[in-house]
């Protein structure tokens, strides 16, 4: 094998390195200087995600396992804008007494879990997608463990690891299945027809993907894990592990499953509406913004299989656009979140009343990051859903879009009362006037940069779309 | 020689063992018998790959490789798993999932 296909796993490759430098870190620092390793991971995280930009060629190795081409690397790039806010994020929380002889900890689940999440877009066998799914999985369950005083935290990893075990059980025996019926795993090889065998497998692998999407009726394990981890890795788990299981699910829809294109679209159909619906109306009465911003990511997930069920170029465009612009809006919302439960210890609605009183800067984050996720037309979240909406009128599917378009007006209401809470309602006690680190603060700017800008810049869409139909027309 | 099983049976046995398994998951409080009911679903699917490669697929060993990998990642996986209710149990002295119930919506 010669260097110029090793460095085809080149997202890869500097994942491992930075992970085998951090440890390395990890045995020189003395006890009271771990917590040096932030501004390590940071710096390494930076370098990955420039890295990855940089221009990468097409082609697949290891006789077809490992395949990238643009398209996975874009979205690659995607979540690890993500990461690196994530990381920029946690900065203060790990700097906390409590963790500081285990910082390093973090970062290492976090970035393994992220190696997992390369390998798992890139794959193109069973054995490498499946891997990849449980190299994402198992370090995010420690990683939801990872407060070990607080019986919350170890209740939210065991809820975690035990329904991420259940899923890919099932999982498994869908692809199983597939196997038996098809005799090959390669992505290039199995060739699917409709015939109840396969629609079997078919269903029994989807509902493993949907458990990681926490697509309704397999979202149950998420309020809690959401709510019982610590906020950094709640932040992680709902913006970067479910963007890369919707990013594989439409890349296999749309390659491997095509021919079973009647039968996807009716199961999405069907979870779309639930997902949208029971993730509004369970938003609604949540007090608990972890619990609430947990519910409002089961109701973008409904809204993200509206572009997945058309099944197109500008379907899976719009689905990527949605995610880069849910990215910011969620980890800016998130971060306040972070903020604030660090330095006040308060996550309910009712602790944010005032807040524009004594944090204006904060609040105005906040309040741009759930605008955006409700979809108010200056900011990006809007022309995400827009594009969503398209693509599935697109594809014809009317009725599902009426009921896209009137979740979302529930999911105003909601967003809106955080902001009411924030700007309107009074409190003789509100959280006092703080500044958060320096690490936080860019990585917000990061933030609400990404969501003015990326809703403005119209080529950012006009790249996505022109790699989408490239992908198509192979 | 022994007549070989014919593949439906063998169908059946996994079928079977997979769904006892998700009845176990579902049912049980304590937390290692939940686990194992996840061992049990994962070696039904291991059982299924090793079937279809012998009676479908002779000589492809693809289904097979893949029982051996879902045998080492079963393992990881309970060992986290493990860990994490050692955490808990410290925390709340049980491995009982009605007593992991601090947050309900």
């Amino acid at each position: 094998m010669s260097l110029q296909q090793l460095l085809l796993m080149r997202h890869e490759w500097i994942l491992i390195a930075s992970v085998l430098i951090l440890l390395g870190f990890e045995l020189n620092f003395s006890e009271e200087k771990k917590s040096n390793s932030i501004v390590v991971a940071a710096i390494l995280f930076a370098i990955v995600t420039l890295v990855g930009f940089l221009p990468a060629a097409t082609g697949s190795i290891f006789g077809g396992m490992y395949i990238t081409d643009p398209l996975r690397i874009l979205m690659k790039n995607i979540l690890n804008l993500g990461v690196l806010i994530v990381f920029l994020q946690s900065g203060s929380w790990l700097r906390t007494k409590i963790n500081y002889n285990r910082v390093t900890e973090f970062y290492l689940l976090i970035l393994t879990s992220v190696i997992g999440l390369n390998f798992m877009i890139s794959s193109g066998h069973f054995l490498m997608f499946y891997l990849g799914l449980e190299l994402l999985t198992i370090p995010i369950a420690a990683a939801a463990s990872y407060d070990q005083f607080k019986s919350k935290s170890a209740e939210a990893g065991i809820k975690l690891i035990l329904s991420a075990a259940f899923s890919s059980a099932i999982l498994l025996f869908g692809l199983s299945i597939l196997y038996g019926a098809s005799g090959s795993m390669y992505f290039q090889e199995v060739k699917f027809s409709v015939d109840l065998l396969q629609v079997l497998g078919f269903v029994f692998f989807f509902s493993g993907i949907a458990f990681k999407i926490s697509i309704v009726p397999f979202h149950l394990w998420t309020a809690d894990v959401y709510e019982g981890s610590p906020t950094n890795v709640t932040s992680y788990l709902s913006v970067v592990s479910k963007g890369a299981a919707i990013f594989v699910l439409i890349l296999l829809l749309v390659t491997l499953f095509e021919p079973l294109r009647q039968v996807w679209q009716q199961v999405i159909y069907g979870t779309a509406i639930f997902t949208m619906t029971i993730g509004n109306l369970f938003a609604i009465r949540q007090q608990n913004l972890k619990r609430f911003l947990a519910f409002s990511s089961i109701a973008q997930a409904g809204f993200i299989l509206l572009g997945v069920i058309g099944g197109s170029a500008l379907g899976m465009a719009s689905v990527i656009y949605f995610v880069l612009v849910y990215v910011f809006s969620n980890l800016a919302a998130f971060g306040v979140v972070i903020a604030i439960e660090e330095n006040a210890g308060k996550v309910n609605m009712d602790d944010y009343n005032g807040l524009y009183k004594t944090n204006p800067r904060l609040s105005l984050v906040m309040m741009l990051a759930l605008f955006s996720l409700a979809g108010i037309p200056p900011l990006a979240g809007f022309f995400g859903k827009f594009f969503l909406f398209t693509a599935a009128a697109e594809g014809g599917y009317y009725v599902l879009l009426f009921i896209a378009v009137m979740n979302t007006i529930i999911s105003l209401y909601y967003y809106l009362l955080v902001v009411k809470a924030m700007f309107i309602n009074k409190n003789d006690l509100p959280v006092g006037y703080f500044q958060s680190d320096y690490f936080t603060r860019v990585a917000l700017s990061a933030c609400v940069v990404g969501i003015l800008v990326v809703g403005f810049y119209s080529p950012v869409f006009e790249y996505i779309q022109k790699l989408c139909f490239n992908y198509f027309n192979l | 020689m022994v007549e070989q099983v014919p593949l439906n049976h063998a169908l059946i046995i996994t079928t079977l063992m997979f769904f006892i398994g998700v009845y176990g998951f579902l049912t049980r409080k304590n937390l290692i018998t939940m686990l194992i009911s996840v061992e049990i679903m994962l070696n039904a699917v291991n059982l299924n790959f090793v079937f279809f490669d012998n009676y479908l697929f002779p000589g492809k060993l693809e289904g097979h490789f893949f029982s051996i990998f879902i045998i080492a990642i079963a393992a990881a996986e309970a060992a986290v798993a493990i860990a994490i209710f050692i955490s808990l149990y410290r925390n709340i002295r049980s491995i009982d999932v009605e007593e992991a119930n601090t947050m309900k919506h």
